[in-house]
């Protein structure tokens, strides 16, 4: 339904724009109904940069954005205003994202004067209720409040609320949970899980994998705009293989495992196999930059469905294709 | 014994009454201890770092002492308070990240920070760099404005600033939040080694996130809505809670390993209550599954083992 095609995105920084700044390199991947990809990286890996993207916030430099076969990087106004029909995102900071002086459900409001002009007032009454209970939110406890009389939970679940009411085929789900309180975020984690499950493809992007393990059935690993290991996510967080991705989930602090006992089941003590890399060997550079001839596959299959930019174990898969190529 | 709290209440003047944020908070923190203080947003953890080391204008002292070795710890006097403040007690405060002067070469700061303690530099600056040194930060660090720091980088080296004067208490208010997995890992690590070296004596770490808690600390209390509801070991919260709210909270964290497919986490339904003008009795009670007639007189906050207290009447 959605799929990336080797998009990089290239910002220009520095006084006069003359500095650049590669915030995507080389990411592919796709979204299908019912399905839950999760991207997760630390603070400027592009994670956020590739959401955005998806919504046509950003512009595309390089690559291609199918959305059910069209690319939605060059589409003009007309269509961009179908394409948000099916595609929504909603984002981290819930207060920021509603304006103070009106009323919450003013966003359901401006979304039926947009593209509903012609339903009856009444019949759109009943759709925002509609709409709200399927985000199981009690309709007269959260209509006709303003912003601050809500809790960051159910502001929240306003937004998806209020994408639910457009027909859409994919949401965006920016760092959505990561303000909430630990008693109330599970509930909005389970209620994308339901959304999922009624055929909807979520975009998930966060920066806690636990999150990600939970609800997703792809993961995406990003370090520094590479997609270093994605896969199913399965697959990945029971034996993760690029270098980053073991660090990355050594580092998670847990719950009923300390951090000595993941580090020991990971081995991240053989420094030899952490920093081995065979990109390092091959294209001397920054571990997990993708090679720089642009025909070369930037990941390789490890196993049926699991794909990483650089592994010890991979290393031989590599070098065939490498010798191929 | 290191620290000794009793009964502290600390409140938030508005204009429509007092927030009772921190209502009669009892508790004790053992020399060489790390105790972690978790708790949703709202619940009192903050205000409870805050007044023992400076209470801001908002908030007022109502009642309760503070004892540190011995000593007590004058936190209703701003002008006492200050005695103390660094040398015996000491804070990595929640925005460590803008806590040091923009406009100041890192070492100058410190130097005049020292002076302004009557302390001499130079005599502390081989400490200085040992300790710069231990916390995995590069010798040149002093030569450095703060802004040419990461995050972590900044984090770390407030951490050492705040404990260079070894003091007793040290309270670490959501040192980590802000940071990446990997370097919060990093932090955290750094907290303990400190501990270890017995740079600080012991340590209030105060976070949301009760998963890095576990990792570093020996015991943790939990807060709801001002006051207590569980101290216990760090073994002992994490595995067998007691409180129904405990329970709940632990139960509703995901982790890495548990999937929506195989197991469905749930949350706990409802809010904290305002403190504006809380209900009388267990402050749980509104969202506890367990709620029972005798909730509606407040729960003593009482020792049911060795170094475990809850404050529920379905345990006592």
């Amino acid at each position: 339904m959605l799929k990336l095609d080797r998009i990089w995105k290239t910002y220009k920084v520095g006084a006069f724009g003359n500095k650049e700044l590669t915030a995507v390199r080389d990411v592919s991947f796709d979204v299908g109904p019912g399905e839950v990809v999760s991207l997760i990286g630390e603070s400027g890996s592009g994670k956020t940069t590739i959401g955005r993207m998806v919504l046509r916030l950003n512009s595309v430099s390089r690559g291609k954005i199918l959305f059910d076969g069209t690319d939605i990087s060059t589409i003009g106004r007309g269509q961009l205003k179908e394409y948000y029909r099916k595609v929504q995102g909603v984002f981290q900071d819930p207060f920021s994202s509603y304006n103070p002086i009106f009323k919450a459900d003013r966003v359901f409001y401006m979304i039926k004067d947009q593209y509903f002009p012609r339903v009856k007032g009444s019949e759109w009454a009943e759709r925002i209720d509609g709409a709200l209970r399927d985000v199981r939110l009690d309709p007269a406890q959260v209509l006709n409040k303003f912003p601050h009389q809500l809790s960051g939970g159910q502001l929240q679940r306003m937004l998806i609320a209020r994408a639910l009411l457009l027909d859409i085929k994919i949401l965006v789900a920016d760092e959505i949970i990561s303000m909430l309180d630990a008693s109330t975020r599970i509930d909005v984690l389970n209620l994308l899980a339901d959304l999922k499950a009624r055929g909807l493809g979520i975009l998930f992007v966060t920066h806690d994998l636990a999150l990600g393990n939970y609800i997703s059935t792809r993961t995406v690993i990003l370090r520094k705009g590479v997609a270093v290991e994605m896969g199913e996510t399965a697959k990945v967080f029971a034996d993760p293989q690029h270098p980053y991705s073991k660090v990355l989930l050594g580092s998670v602090p847990q719950l009923h495992k300390k951090w000595s006992q993941v580090a020991a089941e990971l081995k991240l003590d053989d420094t030899a196999a952490v920093e081995h890399c065979v990109y390092h060997d091959k294209f001397p550079g920054e571990c997990g930059q993708p090679p720089t001839d642009p025909e070369q596959p930037p990941v390789v299959e490890y196993q049926p469905g699991h794909f990483v930019a650089c592994a010890k174990e991979g290393r031989e898969h590599l070098e065939d294709l490498l010798a191929a190529a | 014994m290191s620290l000794r709290v009793e009964n502290l209440r600390v409140y938030y003047r508005t204009l429509r009454g007092n927030v009772q944020a921190l209502d009669g908070v009892t508790f004790r923190l053992e020399d060489g201890e790390i105790m972690g203080v978790a708790g949703e947003s709202g619940c009192g953890k903050t205000t409870l770092s805050k007044s023992l080391i400076r209470l801001d204008g908002r908030m007022q002292y109502i009642e309760g002492s503070v004892e540190l070795d011995g000593a007590r710890l004058p936190v209703d006097k701003q002008e006492e308070m200050n005695n103390f403040r660094y040398t015996e007690v000491s804070i990595i405060p929640q925005y460590a990240m803008s806590a040091m002067m923009p406009i100041r070469r890192i070492g100058r700061m410190i130097s005049e920070l020292l002076q302004s303690r009557g302390y001499d530099y130079q005599t502390i600056l081989p400490e200085l760099r040992r300790r710069i040194e231990l916390v995995g930060l590069p010798e040149n660090v002093l030569d450095r404005y703060p802004i040419e720091l990461s995050g972590g980088m900044k984090q770390r080296m407030v951490l050492v600033i705040s404990t260079l004067l070894n003091p007793s208490l040290l309270i670490a208010d959501e040192v980590t939040s802000a940071l990446d997995v990997s370097t919060q890992k990093a932090v955290a690590e750094a907290l303990v080694e400190f501990r270890d070296r017995e740079f600080v004596k012991s340590m209030i770490v105060v976070t949301h996130d009760i998963s890095l808690v576990y990792q570093i600390a020996d015991t943790i209390m939990v807060m709801y809505a001002g006051k207590l509801a569980e101290k216990a070991s760090t073994e002992v919260i994490v595995e067998s809670p007691l409180h129904p709210y405990t329970q709940l909270l632990i139960s509703s964290l995901p982790e890495v390993g548990v999937r929506y497919a195989d197991k469905q986490l749930g949350g706990i339904p409802g809010s904290p209550p305002q403190l504006l003008n809380p209900p009388k009795g267990c402050r749980f009670r509104d969202r506890c599954p367990l709620a029972f007639d005798k909730c509606v007189e407040e729960p003593p906050f009482v020792e049911v083992a060795p170094g475990h207290s809850v404050a529920c009447w379905k345990v006592n």
